[in-house]
């Protein structure tokens, strides 16, 4: 298991490198650099741009330049903000908590919702309650979640005023983010629910299980779901990603501090080392999240064995 | 279900010799048959043709402009002049969400043709030719596949700037992996088959077997995670637009549309339910055309 757990870790390694490399060549491959974006915001003489190129390291060939990204990466270093000067990695990790916060709620919002009713459409397989949460499931994929967060807005906190629209720190300020974050994800859980259990409860261990005089409950809890964990966790692990993405606009939505909000901000700026650092955070996140998933299967099914 | 349907076909229709009962004109009752027992694919076509005949030909709906400003008609609620109201500045919601469709479905389509057609000829590269060519494209698509879609397609804003046309690219470009991945391994199953060795026997070229033996067989399946694909991508469109990353104002587009007035869906909810509603309804047709066609074509596929 550990072995399997280090050569695992290992492999991540050269994935995480392809994500820097890429998102390096995305950000320098195209016309205008960092100076250009900055003679937006700041006038500057043809001359001080060049300079500043040249103390910015620009002039160098692009694999000198991502050769110093790289070394200053491994030491923790992910660069400076041009706008402001303060560390990116500080940056982050002001906003990093807030991000993570309303994804995992947003989550926790799609299991509680999802897999219940994905269990209870499989059983009453073909009956009303099974066709309202497969209609239901389907409006709910599409629906934008940032439109659902500007109705939930109005609804909650302008008309009744149940809710605050932003509050930062609180568990108050996260119901509607989370719900309008989770609620689409919660629409994908049941569709991939429904499926995983309606096979598993036609399968002979499901049967078995029930001929012996096994209570329902015990046949659909210790046996069906169980089985039916492995394949729903893995889409959990790769709809984190998704979360990560649709974080962004919420957070736009709901004008919450986190991730999301500073990548938007500097795009708009062009401000370069920001955008690299949080798309690298991110997908570090989202990497490590499915790596988690792989360890957990070995927790939920016995049968896996790694050497 | 399926036994009276077989029954009734063999009565309603004239008999060969021997006993195979043949339909007359089979295309035509294979479609007529799949609509009508797929009903998710006859939903799905009803309302996308709706919203494509409302989208292409808005001057059967309003004949007034999408970014003429009428500030004396201001925040109106639906009336009989104006069916969807008006926004801040006077312009007819109606003629805004038509309009607005027209970037908004261009948005949906673009990026997914720029997927499937890039991702299906790495795919067709990779499952057919194998070795180290596909050792590298995997590669490359396992990072790629990393970064989450809204964030690489941000990645590439940064570098090219907000707008149109570049949200299409970025978009795009997110979406190839998925398309190299399921393609790769419709080839990988398709190349076993004997008639691709029998074409190769043949001393036909690689190209031809691609293109006319390969392709042709793993086209369903690109098909159908190409409908899925335009819903997903006109979602992700409207959600970037909505964030400024997209087209910019006065031009019409559906998240750009929320964007621009969502300060005021306070004073005038009609701004922030019909752009909204237009979305998730084309999403939805798009999603029910995908089902539908899956459970069609192929009923085995899993997506």
């Amino acid at each position: 298991m550990s072995a399997y757990l280090l050569q695992r870790l290992l492999l991540t390694i050269p994935i995480l490198l392809g994500i820097v490399i890429l998102t390096f060549f995305m950000v320098h491959l195209t016309p205008g650099d960092a100076v250009s974006a900055m003679q937006g915001q700041m006038k500057m003489s043809a001359q001080q741009m060049e300079q500043l190129r040249q103390a910015l390291g620009l002039n160098d060939p692009l694999h000198v330049q991502l050769g110093r990204y790289l070394m200053k990466l491994i030491q923790g270093d992910l660069g400076r903000s041009l706008f402001g000067g303060q560390p990116v990695a500080l940056l982050i990790a002001s906003n990093i908590g807030a991000t993570i916060q309303l994804t995992v709620a947003a989550m926790v919002v799609a299991i509680v919702i999802g897999m219940p009713l994905g269990v209870l459409a499989a059983i009453k397989r073909g009956t009303l309650c099974d066709a309202v949460s497969v209609i239901v499931a389907m409006i709910g994929v599409s629906i934008p979640s940032f439109w659902l967060g500007l109705m939930m807005i109005q609804l909650f906190a302008v008309t009744l005023g149940w809710l605050p629209i932003t509050e930062n720190r609180s568990a108050r300020g996260l119901i509607m983010p989370a719900a309008a974050l989770g609620l689409a994800e919660a629409a994908i859980i049941v569709r991939l629910t429904r499926a995983t259990m309606v096979e598993i409860l036609n399968a002979d261990y499901v049967r078995t299980a029930r001929a012996k005089g096994l209570l329902d409950h015990i046949v659909l809890w210790r046996h069906a779901l169980r089985n039916g964990l492995l394949p729903l966790i893995t889409m959990i692990g790769m709809q984190f990603g998704t979360l990560l993405g649709g974080a962004v606009v919420i957070e736009n939505v709901f004008a919450r501090q986190g991730l999301g909000t500073l990548v938007t901000q500097a795009v708009i700026n062009r401000d370069f080392p920001v955008v690299q650092g949080c798309v690298l955070v991110a997908a570090t996140m989202y990497v490590l999240v499915n790596l988690l998933v792989d360890i957990l299967y070995v927790v939920i099914d016995p049968r896996i064995r790694y050497s | 279900m399926q036994a009276t349907d077989a029954m009734s076909q063999t009565a309603q229709q004239p008999l060969r010799a021997g006993n195979t009962p043949i339909a007359l004109r089979p295309g035509a009752k294979r479609w007529h048959n799949a609509f009508w027992r797929h009903r998710s694919l006859l939903v799905g076509s009803i309302m996308l043709s709706i919203i494509l005949v409302g989208v292409a030909f808005p001057s059967l709906f309003t004949d007034r402009s999408p970014v003429v400003m009428n500030i004396r008609d201001r925040l109106q609620p639906p009336n009989l002049v104006y069916p969807f109201g008006t926004d801040q500045y006077g312009r007819d919601l109606l003629a805004r969400v038509l309009y607005g469709g027209r970037t908004s479905l261009l948005m949906g389509g673009v990026p997914i043709l720029i997927a499937a057609s890039t991702g299906c000829v790495l795919g067709l590269l990779s499952g057919y030719y194998g070795r180290w060519l596909d050792a590298l494209i995997m590669r490359v698509m396992d990072v790629w596949i990393a970064l989450p879609i809204i964030l690489l397609a941000l990645t590439i804003v940064t570098a090219l700037g907000p707008g149109l046309v570049n949200i299409m690219i970025a978009i795009g470009i997110a979406w190839i992996p998925y398309y190299t991945r399921m393609v790769r391994g419709a080839v990988l199953s398709v190349r076993e088959y004997s008639f691709v060795e029998a074409a190769r026997v043949l001393g036909l070229s690689d190209g031809r077997i691609l293109l006319r033996h390969i392709l042709p067989n793993i086209i369903v399946p690109l098909i159908v995670m190409s409908s899925m694909g335009i819903a997903g991508a006109i979602l992700t469109g409207a959600s970037l637009s909505f964030i400024g990353m997209g087209p910019q104002a006065p031009t019409p587009e559906w998240g750009l549309i929320l964007a621009d007035g969502r300060q005021f869906i306070r004073l005038a909810w009609w701004i922030g339910l019909f752009p909204g509603a237009a979305i998730a309804l084309t999403v939805l047709g798009a999603n029910l055309l995908g089902d539908g066609l899956r459970d069609w074509l192929d009923p085995r596929m899993k997506l």
